[in-house]
């Protein structure tokens, strides 16, 4: 039962159909050492996983046409996007908004839960943990993302700050949630 | 004087949200079964406990500290240094339940405030006073089974503090003595600071029914379009001859938002919200709302209309025993 007041914005229908054909390789590469940076810059995330950190979580996107595999190996993430049926220790599944509102700390993990917006299957405990290390992390990707790309920094974040208003999804912290 | 909202924090941010949403106090617990939410990734260790404190304090916030498990035979130790380390932080109180660590806490810490935790149900103002005149306590957290008159003639006979849960997840028995949690996991809040741990929930959907299961056991199943089960074993839903239903209690959770007027005439000092397993989402909307609330009524404003239904778990409210319409 999604909240009316609020509702989780649809991924945009191109990137579904882009993910459809895209070569998943070279994406998942690049997640990688995004997630790389991510755990280099935040090593207090890894920490909090403890027994969790070689887990395999898969995080589906259920508006997508790829899964997202995910080992945190000690803090050297290994990221890999597949189109086919995977296992995993965990499972995370729902729309990418509410993913990606979940990163952001825009959305409650525990309310898309009950709400059935999001699923959570096999090791709960793993998912539990991987929910309050990211939610502690206060990331932003779209600044984790300006980072990365040098001098492309600021075009970067505009072209991300243009997505995510013409398309929905939270794509950066909302001012909301950012604490000193 | 304005009510005190107490507020919960799992993590260091979700302890600069509330702050940032204007809790008067917020608590928290270190990362292991000294207290009662120790679930996977969730709460301090002492560094972050320490530069948690600081940050509150900078902004004018006080910092709780829940040692409020019972301790093992044999690993006492464990707990108190708890304490020893929870006063090294520079914590603003320790929450408190079991009688060998009040004491051991009043002896060696004089020093540092004490506060009675739910888990010791301490339920009328006899038992109050004991633990106030014994080991100096100066706030007792109450038991979710009062009435609002009930904590009125508490308060009628106790200079001891009185706080009180008005929002977030309901036991259906006096804290501190429930065990339903061990029978089907070994595992209960009052030891292991886990009631229903995680390691022992599964999820499992089939064709859009989703059940929960919990140490294995089955303990109930909703249909596609309802709300999400709630892993304990209070909350299930079993079948018993030829009926099914809720043998223990509804999956409702409290909210006393409305009656906050009423628990301010009892006398109560503060007003507590649970959820130290919930996301900094969730803190900064559930403080930001009763904040108003207190300030509203401070003012002598109307309560703010209440905003948090989709935030309680299993997504249904109650008033619980503060208005018991049973009796």
């Amino acid at each position: 039962m999604p909240d009316p007041e609020n509702p989780i914005p649809h991924c945009p229908a191109p990137l579904a159909a882009a993910l459809r054909v895209l070569p998943l390789a070279p994406l998942s590469l690049s997640l990688t050492l995004f997630a790389r940076r991510i755990a280099k810059t935040h090593p207090g995330m890894v920490q909090r996983l403890g027994e969790h950190a070689q887990t395999d979580f898969i995080l589906d996107p259920v508006d997508l046409p790829v899964v997202l595999c995910l080992n945190p190996n000690g803090g050297l993430p290994r990221v890999r996007l597949t189109r086919q049926q995977v296992a995993g220790a965990a499972r995370i599944s729902g729309p990418l908004s509410a993913l990606l509102g979940l990163v952001h700390g825009a959305f409650d993990g525990d309310a898309l839960f009950f709400s059935r917006d999001l699923v959570i299957e096999g090791d709960t405990g793993a998912a539990l943990a991987l929910r309050n290390a990211i939610d502690d992390a206060e990331l932003d990707l779209a600044h984790e993302a300006a980072a990365l790309s040098g001098p492309l920094a600021r075009p970067v974040q505009r072209l991300i700050a243009l997505t995510e208003r013409r398309t929905g999804p939270c794509l950066t912290r909302p001012e909301d949630a950012v604490i000193w | 004087m304005v009510m005190e909202i107490v507020c919960p924090a799992g993590t260091p941010a979700a302890l600069r949200a509330a702050v940032k949403a204007g809790a008067h106090t917020i608590y928290c617990g270190f990362n292991d079964e000294t207290n009662a939410r120790n679930f996977p990734g969730l709460n301090f260790n002492r560094v972050e406990m320490r530069e948690a404190v600081q940050f509150a304090h900078q902004h004018g916030s006080s910092v709780l500290v829940a040692i409020n498990t019972f301790p093992r035979a044999g690993d006492e130790a464990i707990w108190h240094r708890a304490v020893a380390d929870a006063e090294a932080c520079g914590v603003d109180a320790v929450i408190l339940a079991d009688l060998g660590l009040l004491d051991h806490t009043a002896r060696t810490h004089p020093g540092l405030r004490r506060h009675l935790s739910v888990q010791a149900a301490a339920a009328n103002a006899d038992v109050i006073n004991f633990y106030a005149d014994t080991f100096g306590v100066k706030r007792v957290v109450l038991p979710r089974v009062l009435s609002v008159p009930e904590i009125a003639a508490i308060n009628a006979e106790t200079e001891v503090e009185t706080e009180v849960f008005v929002f977030g997840g309901l036991c259906v028995m006096a804290e501190g003595r429930c065990s339903l949690s061990s029978y089907a996991t070994g595992l209960s809040p009052n030891m292991n600071g886990v009631c229903s741990p995680a390691s022992h929930v599964e999820y499992i959907e089939d064709r859009g029914a989703l059940d929960a299961r919990l140490g294995g056991y089955l303990i109930h199943r909703v249909d596609k379009g309802e709300p999400a089960p709630y892993p304990t074993l209070c909350k299930g839903c079993f079948t018993a001859g030829e009926k099914t239903g809720h043998l223990f209690e509804d999956p409702v959770s409290l909210n006393a938002e409305r009656l906050i007027p009423q628990l301010q005439k009892a006398g109560v000092t503060a007003l507590k919200i649970e959820g130290r397993q919930r996301s900094k989402s969730y803190v900064a909307q559930v403080v930001r709302n009763f904040r108003a609330a207190v300030d509203a009524l401070e003012a002598g404003r109307p309560l703010p209309e209440g905003m948090l239904a989709r935030l309680s778990e299993g997504q249904a409210m109650t008033t619980g025993a503060y208005k018991k319409t049973w009796r």
